[in-house]
Parts: structure tokens; C-alpha cells; sequence
């Protein structure tokens, strides 16, 4: 989750006192408020919207929101002399793409700073997928040289003071002894050149995407002007995000300049662009999916207020996006820009005249009757993880080794469980504290490896039923009383067959039979379980698939 | 008062017990003796009549001084010292060596005799020999001790003088006397209790109705005894389904109400029905492994390919990703079919409503309601508020005339039959829908909004691959935790699923709010 917190003050400056009833207007514009304080206003942004993740934007929205703005145009001018950067061959095969602009005419403070360095880390975050995706570099205009080389070197050759740190260091140092080096150094793992920026006297601008030059790339009050790239492997991507950074600055009151990026391999363009996207919809499928009536007039001013431009084009409508904007890919994106300005707590729900015929799952039924029949009999039912732990299935199933195992798993939970009884156990272990008998159930899912070649995830899910029931004297007749009782209230014939199972004490195991199909086990538990799992009464128990139900 | 019903409430073992008492405070034992009854039985009964207001109870505790295991021995026999006194006043002399076989004593026993004997200056010693200088009389006189243990058991306090003195000696010497607390109950009649004890307690009444009587109608004319209803009964606990199971049945029910059928599937699922399937970006942070159990060493397959690409799910899919379907833009990168293989627990359960709608983008049966209630599971750091499992109620609605509103009139229908009547809702953004929204409800215990989950429309991106045209979708996955533990006043997530035997039992059943 990205959270934007904005100095309430500089925001008030721009869009007018933070009433309640402007918090409100805020949330409903999709960005909900997390918190207010006397100083600060902190908002979530949803990760669609990175074009909202600093002050200057998110006021540029709220404005728009409240009417008082509708879709912004940018003047981009050309380039200068010099304002080029060449794309080296030698970082094609690390970091292949660059989008470059500069912006002059500006007035940086302390808090504009922060702003500027809180848009960076922002869209670093999970826009930017932790600087993999893009990494956004900024640097004061005084301090470089046009025209500007994006290149790659060896680690050990590039040499520069890297930002807040006492002395010239090699790349490869950079990545072991500068805290942004160890942070993000994973990016470059493996890599025989590391991307580099350099200005016309070969001075070391930057090493993206892990820091710039304590020399080049730090902005000060001083700064005027400034020049901005960023890098990755998307071209258009890149391009995307240079108009959404510029657009920020935009809004400081800076004026846009384009540069020339020449890159010989993929083929030379200028950045940024800036331009709004032309997008054709109709109004009666924006009516249609929302179920409200509206008129050209509301579509217009419903857009506008979220910042969108509208024309009619010969009879047709037309949205025109601004450049910051990377989230309409689709008209039913404009559907949604429309309900959000509309209000969402002013549509009015409605349940459709249509006729549809109410199903319940049959195993579920099923199961339900079961826990039912169960339940009457004084039995309780349990639920439980369907991650277990190796250690306690081995408890019963001592030379099971076949389990599904999961990656990385946060929980000492790592496998998928075999059986449900390991269940009913460990509740048995855990509740010596609990009055006796204790006779509980529980029925879910167990999965297995599938022998089925189509199976399109390799894995079978089968519903059980296990059952336990534990007291001083406690032997098989009385869970077999359980099981006939069951059988008979599903009237399903089954059969019991004396079978020898290591974890149940021999000659008192059976194997249920149902219509000539093994379906599960039925005995007193032998006492080497019961002693792996420190359970100090005797326990009779029984497991069964519930398969056959399907047939039934 | 009525007492002629208050004389047809007594049980015979308070008709035993009430006549032995009188309006001053009895010890229990001494009721327990004089009624013939055991303590336990004559306490019950006492307890039973101070219900009823007949008998003022006093317990206190006292400290007693007993008799110890060596104790209750000597005073059958004698006490050490004693036997070697009469020994010595018969042999007059007796080598210190000898004293043990002499008189037939153990190592203890014969030094804290010669200890005493010496402490009280009846015999001395010459020589290593032992020799008598009692008079005559102290010989024959007994002993303050053995005095002291033919007094007891007596009240700590009361012990005085010369027993104080023995009790100190005594005390010294192992399981001879030792001191204990007593806890003793008293009872005495009350002004009711005297006047119902003077009545007749004619034992006429019938106790339980038995087959017998029933056959020989000898109940006829008689009275049975009246039950004390307010007496407190020892707890029993009855059979019952998991509270969790209980809750999602009854969701489950509202959603059969208003007409939805039943999805069902599995909870392992490939990448492909989790995410791609659901236009979700394959960089997404969702997909990483971190938030996500992917299974160790588990490729999965993808659905078959149709040789013609324009029919083909699979394809479609892809472009969708890649360059866009039916003007959209799409994501803009190249998808891959590996990242889509892999195999993994599902996050949520619309894995089941895309499955469902691939169904009925080939059997065409629509408008169709569907619905499912099950587990999903990320891979999280277990703490109060936080579970790897959780629950989600899931649905879709598929229409051609399907509209924003009617998303808002099922889940706010929904609710209300959960028992919230007031619901609220917000834009939110989830790469499978738009419009988008997020609902909260308003808790009418704790009067506090409350988040419950996502809800939208599916996007073209993820319709037109499985039904070969735009069709609107109505779509919700509502976490169904929050509802579970509010109600059933969990605090904690982790007892969810904790199966705690005594709380399962005190668990109360699921009701509408």
C-alpha cells in the first residue's frame, strides 16, 4: 500500500482550506484518507494512479475534483544546443532505455525538496517495482556538462563520490560499502558492465539505478534548472513516466524543455512529449454499465473535473488524456472517471428483474448433513489449517516422505496436510486441559500428488472425514456405534474388513467398504502415536474420503 | 412462607438430616453421626435446606492439633521414653550400649527416650550405664505427654501450661503430633426452619416416578416430592458444528435466497486462473513469491490451445496481456507462459468465478448468479490480525444488462440479511474490474465502520478471452473473516482456527445480528 503524506499547509496554499467536508471529497475521489494531523494530510494512492504521488500533483487533482481546473496542456519546448544524450551500444544489454527532460525557471525550498525526493521514492516503490522497472535520476543544471552519455562500464573503472559519502569509490565498492548500494545492489548482480551516466567532461553524473554523483546530482535552494532521466527497459513505459515526473514539475512553474536522445540501436526520439491520448467512446455504454442516464453536457464536466479532457469529433466522442495519465487503457476506465465524479454515494442500488434458479454444491449438502447427523450424536466439530508442519503428519505417518511443499513459507507451516486425523491429534495433544470424553470431527480437504496426466496443477484435492473420540475407557464399539449410525441416517451400505495398519493397534483395525471400494480406516489408535503426540488416554479413530457421496 | 410446601419440597435426605438440628450451632460431623449419614450427603443436604432458608451456616476455619502416623502407635502401645522407664525400673541398671534390645526400640527411638528421660531427671548416667533416680511415684505417674496425647485432637488455642510444655517437646520429635487447619462447617435451625422441623415430615411423598408405580397406580392420592427449580445443575455440553461453519452456512443461505448457484473448486490453481486469466500484470507485487504460496518443484498446464487463434482462450489471454484486446492498450510487455505455469494456493477465490465464466462463455447459459464461500491463503507472518488462511464470499452476476447499480443492490442486500444495514462505499482500484469499489458496513454493536472487501466489474481485458465478446460482470470477494470474528467476539485471529475444546464448548451458535 503507497501512502502520500503532504504537508497540509503547502497543500491548503493551493487548494483552499482542508475542511471535513473537502476530506470527504478527497476519499471520494479515490484517494482515502489514512490520516490527518495539524500538519500533515496522509492519503492512499492506489498503485493505477502514480501520477497523484506528489503534493503538486494530488493538489493539481483536488483543484481538478473541485472544479476549479479541468484538463491541463503543456508546452514543451525544443530542445537547446547540446541538449542530447547518446545511448551507448554498451549499456543495450543491462539497462537498454533512458527518457530524458529538463525543466528551467524553478525555485526550489526545503519543502519542495522533500517533495521532489518523496515523488523519486515513490515511483521507485511499487510503480517503479523497487527501482527494477525504472530508476529516476534528477540533477541541478549548473552542475553538468551537455551533451550528456548514457554508457556502461566496468565497476572496477567507474570511479565517482557517490551522494552522502566522504570519498570516491569504484562501482563494485559502491554496491558493498554505500547503503543504497547494499539495498539495490541485487539489480545488478551478475552484470559484467554497470549503466552509467556521464556529462561532456567525463565527469560521472550517476549509476543507475543505484545512486547519482554527491557532485551532480544533488539539488539545492540554488537550483534553477534541472535535468531528469530515468532508466529501464521499456521504451515507452520510460517515456510514460518522464511526461508524469514533468507534469510535476510543471506544476512547480517550471517551463518543459525537450531533449534529443540518440540511440543508435533502436532508433533516435525526443523526450518528453506531453502530449494529451486521444480516446473515442460512447456515451450509452458508459450509461449502460453504470445504469445512469446522462447527457453530453454531464459526460464533459464529469471528465473534466477528473482532469479529462472532451470533444465531439463529427458526432463522436472523444477523450482527450492528459500525458500523466498511464492508467486508461480501455473505455471502461473513462466509465469509472465518470462514476467517481458522479459520486459514488449518489448511485442508488438496484436489484434487476431476472429469474435464476438457486444451486447448492452437493458435497457441501453432503457435508452439511453429515455435521449434522455428527453433531446430534454429541460429537464437535473442529477446523483446522489446511498448512501443517512435516513433524506432526510424521507423528502418524512415520515413513511419509512424499510431501508438497511450499516456497518460503512465513509460518512454520510449510506443507500441504495428507490426511485430516493428524488434525484431530494435535487438538488431542492440546486439550488435556479440556473435560473427557472428548469426541470431535472434523471433515476438508487433503491433497496429494495426482497420477491424472491432464490434471492441470498436478495436484488432487479429496474431502475427508475424520473423527476421534478419546476418554479412560473408550474402545472400537463405540465409534463403530458412530459410524453404523451414519450410514444408516445416509442409507449407504457399508462393510467393515479386519486389515493390519501400523497406527492402530493390531487386530483391532478395520478398512471401510463402501460399494466394493476401500474408503478409509477405522481402529483404536496404536499407543506409539498416541505417545508421539504425549496424548495420555486411549483414543479410537477413523478417517474416510468422501468420494462416494458423489455417487450417491 | 407456606410450609406445607416447603414440607412437600424435602428430600429424604434433608427429612433425615433437618430433625437432628436444633436452634444452636452443630458441627456437620456431629449431624453426620447423629442422622447416620456420610458428611458429604448430610452437607448437600444442608445446602439444599439453607436454599430454602431453614438452616443458618457457619463455617469456620480452626487450627487443631492432631495426633501424627508415631503418634496414634505409641498411644496403643507407649511412648519410647515410657517403655524404657519400665525397663529400667525392672532391671535398675541397663548399659547405654543395650538399650535398643532391651527394649526392643530403633536407633530414633531409644535417643529421644535416654534425651527425655535425662531432660526430666529420672535416670542417670554412670559409667556408660544407665541408672534409675525416679521416685517410685514418677515412675507410676503418667507423663505430661502422654497426658497431652490421650487429650487430643484438641484446639490449638486451647492447649495450656503443663500441655504447652509437652506439645513444645513432642513437636520437636517427628510425626508424633503435628498441627493442622481445619475447615469446619456448623449448622443451627432458623425461626422457619424450628417451625417446619416441629411439623410432621410425613414420608409419604413419592421421590421419582418409577415403572412400578406407574403399573400399580400407586401414585393415585399421593404427592411427589417438589424440586427446588432454582438449585443449580452441573454443566453438560452438547454436540455442534464449527462456528465458522455455522457462520458460512448461513451466508451461504443468503446467497441461495436470492438465487445464486454454488461454485466449487479447487485451492491450488496455476498462475494463469489466479492472475493472468485476471489481467494482472505478471510484474505485479501480488505474484511475488513473498506475498504467495507457490508449491516447491510444481509446473503446472495451461489450458489447450484452439488452433484458431481468434478461438483460442489461451491466445487471447496473451494478447490481452501483451498488446490489448478490443482497444485496449494492455500491458506492453511480452507474457509468459511459465510465469503462468506455476502452481500455487489460490488468493482469492475469484480463480473459481473465471472458471465459471469460461463455462458459460462456451455453454452461453446466461444471465446466470453465482456464488462460493471458501478458503484463500497468502503467505503472511501469523499475528492477531493477520492469518495465512482466510475466508472470502465470492460472486458473480452475468448479464447483458448487468450494471454498476446492480453490483450496489445485491451487496447491499447482502449485508442487510448479515445484519448490517448500513453500508458505504468507495472508489478502489484491482486490476481485474472497473469500475472498482471498495465497501465498508457499519457495525451497529460497535458503531464503527467496518472494511469487508473488493467489488467491480470485470474489465473487457478479462471477459473478451473467455467469452469472445464484452459482456458485463458483476464481481465481488468479500472477506468473511471480519463478519466471523465481530460476531463471535474474537479478538484475536489466531483462535479462529485454534480449536480450543472448553472455548468450542462455551462458543455460542451463529445468529443474525
Amino acid at each position: 500500500m503507497t501512502i502520500l503524506t503532504v504537508d497540509k499547509k503547502k497543500l491548503e496554499k493551493i487548494v483552499g482550506k482542508i475542511t471535513p467536508e473537502l476530506e470527504n471529497k478527497i476519499t471520494e475521489m479515490g484517494t482515502p484518507i489514512e490520516e490527518v494531523t495539524d500538519d500533515e494530510l496522509s492519503v492512499e494512492v492506489f498503485p493505477n494512479r502514480p501520477d497523484l504521488l506528489s503534493l503538486e500533483n494530488f493538489a493539481r487533482a483536488i483543484n481538478q475534483f473541485m472544479g476549479k481546473r479541468g484538463l491541463v496542456n503543456f508546452k514543451v519546448n525544443k530542445p537547446e544546443k547540446d541538449y542530447i544524450v547518446t545511448i551507448n551500444k554498451a549499456v543495450k544489454e543491462v539497462r537498454p532505455f533512458t527518457a530524458c527532460a529538463v525543466i528551467k525557471g524553478l525555485k526550489f525550498s526545503d519543502a519542495r525538496i522533500k517533495s521532489v525526493i518523496e515523488l523519486q521514492e515513490k515511483l521507485h516503490g511499487s510503480y517503479g517495482r523497487n527501482r527494477r522497472k525504472l530508476a529516476l535520476g534528477i540533477y541541478p543544471i549548473e552542475e553538468i556538462i551537455f551533451p550528456l552519455t548514457y554508457t556502461a562500464e566496468k565497476p572496477n573503472d567507474i570511479k565517482f563520490q557517490p551522494l552522502e559519502f566522504p570519498r570516491v569509490i569504484t562501482g563494485r565498492q559502491i554496491l558493498s560499502q554505500h547503503p543504497t548500494g547494499r539495498d539495490y545492489g541485487e539489480l545488478l548482480k551478475g552484470q559484467e558492465l554497470f549503466p552509467i551516466y556521464k556529462d561532456a567532461a567525463g565527469e560521472i553524473m550517476s549509476m543507475p539505478p543505484i545512486i547519482n554523483s554527491h557532485k551532480t546530482g544533488r539539488i539545492t535552494e540554488k537550483t534553477k534548472a534541472v535535468f531528469i532521466e530515468c532508466s529501464g527497459f521499456n521504451k515507452e513505459y520510460l517515456k510514460k513516466t518522464i511526461d508524469l515526473v514533468v507534469s510535476s514539475f510543471s506544476e512547480m512553474g517550471g517551463k518543459i524543455y525537450a531533449v534529443e536522445i540518440k540511440d543508435n540501436a533502436d532508433g533516435n526520439f525526443i523526450t518528453p512529449d506531453m502530449a494529451p491520448e486521444k480516446m473515442k467512446f460512447k456515451i450509452k455504454d458508459i450509461e449502460k454499465t453504470l445504469g445512469i442516464e446522462l447527457t453530453e453536457k454531464n459526460v464533459k464536466n464529469y471528465l473534466s473535473r477528473m482532469g479529462i479532457g472532451y470533444e465531439n469529433d463529427k458526432g463522436k466522442s472523444v477523450a482527450i488524456i492528459p500525458c500523466y495519465r498511464t492508467d486508461i487503457l480501455h473505455w471502461i476506465d473513462l466509465a469509472e472517471e465518470v462514476a467517481i465524479a458522479y459520486g459514488y454515494e449518489n448511485f442508488v442500488p438496484e436489484i434487476p428483474d431476472i429469474s435464476t434458479i438457486a444451486y447448492e454444491d452437493p458435497m457441501d449438502v453432503a457435508k452439511k448433513t453429515i455435521g449434522n447427523v455428527l453433531a446430534g450424536l454429541g460429537l464437535l466439530e473442529t477446523s483446522s489449517f489446511h498448512l501443517v508442519t512435516k513433524k506432526n503428519v510424521k507423528k502418524m505417518h512415520y515413513d511419509f516422505n512424499d510431501f508438497i511443499e511450499l516456497e518460503d513459507s512465513k509460518t512454520e507451516r510449510d506443507v500441504l496436510r495428507i490426511d485430516m486425523l493428524t488434525n484431530l491429534l494435535q487438538i488431542a495433544s492440546e486439550n488435556s486441559n479440556a473435560a473427557y470424553p472428548q469426541k470431535t470431527f472434523e471433515m476438508g480437504r487433503i491433497f496429494s500428488r495426482s497420477v491424472n496426466e491432464n490434471s492441470e496443477t498436478g495436484i488432487d484435492e479429496k474431502e475427508r472425514l475424520a473423527i476421534s473420540l478419546i476418554d479412560e475407557k473408550i474402545n472400537f464399539t463405540e465409534l463403530k456405534q458412530v459410524l453404523d449410525y451414519l450410514f444408516k441416517m445416509l442409507n449407504i451400505e457399508y462393510l467393515i474388513e479386519n486389515v493390519e495398519n501400523n497406527n492402530y493397534i493390531i487386530g483391532r483395525c478395520g478398512k471401510i467398504i463402501v460399494d466394493g471400494k476401500d474408503i478409509g480406516f477405522i481402529g483404536e489408535v496404536a499407543p506409539r502415536v498416541l505417545k508421539n503426540w504425549k496424548i495420555k488416554l486411549p483414543m479410537v479413530a477413523l478417517e474416510i474420503g468422501l468420494d462416494f457421496l458423489g455417487t450417491c | 412462607m407456606d410450609e406445607k410446601l416447603i414440607v412437600e419440597s424435602l428430600s429424604p435426605m434433608e427429612r433425615s438430616v433437618l430433625p437432628k438440628l436444633t436452634t444452636e450451632f452443630v458441627n456437620v460431623d456431629e449431624v453426620s453421626t447423629l442422622s447416620s449419614l456420610d458428611k458429604t450427603t448430610v452437607l448437600r443436604a444442608i445446602g439444599f435446606l439453607k436454599n430454602k432458608g431453614l438452616v443458618e451456616v457457619s463455617t469456620s476455619e480452626r487450627r487443631v492439633v492432631i495426633l501424627g502416623i508415631l503418634g496414634v502407635n505409641y498411644l496403643k502401645k507407649e511412648l519410647p521414653e515410657r517403655a524404657l522407664l519400665n525397663k529400667l525400673a525392672e532391671k535398675k541398671v541397663i548399659p547405654i550400649g543395650e538399650i535398643k534390645n532391651v527394649c526392643g526400640l530403633n536407633d530414633n527411638e531409644a535417643k529421644s527416650a535416654l534425651g527425655a528421660l535425662k531432660k526430666k531427671a529420672l535416670i542417670a548416667i554412670k559409667t556408660g550405664k544407665l541408672e534409675l533416680s525416679a521416685k517410685p511415684e514418677e515412675i507410676q505417674n503418667k507423663m505430661i505427654e502422654e497426658l497431652l496425647m490421650e487429650k487430643l485432637p484438641m484446639e490449638f488455642s486451647s492447649i495450656q501450661d503443663l500441655d504447652k510444655l509437652a506439645f513444645a517437646t513432642l513437636k520437636n520429635r517427628k510425626d508424633i503430633i503435628q498441627v493442622e487447619d481445619q475447615k469446619t462447617t456448623s449448622v443451627m435451625l432458623t425461626e422457619d426452619g424450628k417451625k417446619i422441623s416441629k411439623m410432621g415430615l410425613e414420608d409419604d411423598l413419592i421421590e421419582a416416578l418409577t415403572p412400578k408405580i406407574l403399573k400399580q397406580n400407586t401414585w393415585k392420592g399421593k404427592k411427589f416430592r417438589r424440586y427446588d427449580l432454582s438449585t443449580p445443575v452441573p454443566r453438560i455440553y452438547g454436540g455442534k458444528r464449527h462456528f465458522v461453519n455455522q457462520a458460512k452456512d448461513y451466508a451461504k443461505s443468503i446467497w441461495l435466497e436470492m438465487g445464486f448457484k454454488e461454485m466449487s473448486g479447487n485451492n491450488i490453481e496455476t498462475g494463469f486462473w489466479i492472475f493472468d486469466s485476471l489481467f494482472t500484470a505478471q510484474d505485479h507485487p501480488v505474484r511475488e513469491m513473498q506475498d504467495t504460496f507457490y508449491l516447491k518443484g510444481v509446473t503446472g498446464k495451461l489450458p489447450e490451445r484452439n488452433k484458431k487463434k481468434e478461438d483460442c482462450m489461451l491466445y487471447n489471454v496473451q494478447k490481452a496481456h501483451e498488446g490489448g484486446v478490443d482497444g485496449s492498450k494492455g500491458w506492453q510487455y511480452k507474457w509468459d507462459e511459465n510465469d503462468a505455469k506455476k502452481v500455487l494456493m489460490r488468493t482469492h477465490t475469484t480463480s473459481l468465478s473465471i472458471r465459471k465464466l469460461r463455462e458459460i462463455g462456451k455453454s452461453k447459459e446466461f444471465p446466470a448468479k453465482y456464488f462460493a464461500l471458501g478458503k484463500c491463503f497468502r503467505n503472511e507472518t501469523v499475528d492477531w490480525s493477520h492469518g495465512f488462511e482466510f475466508n472470502q464470499t465470492e460472486g458473480i452476476v452475468i448479464d447483458e444488462d448487468a450494471n454498476f447499480r446492480q453490483l450496489l443492490g445485491y451487496l447491499t442486500q447482502f449485508y442487510k440479511k448479515m445484519g448490517y444495514e448500513k453500508i458505504r462505499i468507495r472508489p478502489a482500484y484491482f486490476a481485474y474490474t472497473e469500475p472498482s469499489l471498495e465497501i465498508d458496513v457499519f457495525h451497529p454493536v460497535h458503531k464503527k465502520w467496518v472494511e469487508l472487501g473488493g467489488a467491480g466489474m470485470f474489465r473487457p481485458e478479462v471477459t473478451i478471452p473467455m467469452f469472445g465478446k464484452h459482456i458485463p460482470v458483476l464481481a465481488w470477494g468479500q472477506g468473511f473473516d471480519r463478519i466471523i470474528t465481530e460476531f463471535f467476539g474474537i479478538n484475536d485471529l489466531r483462535d479462529v482456527y485454534k480449536n480450543d475444546i472448553n472455548k468450542l464448548r462455551e462458543m455460542k451458535f451463529w445468529r443474525k445480528h
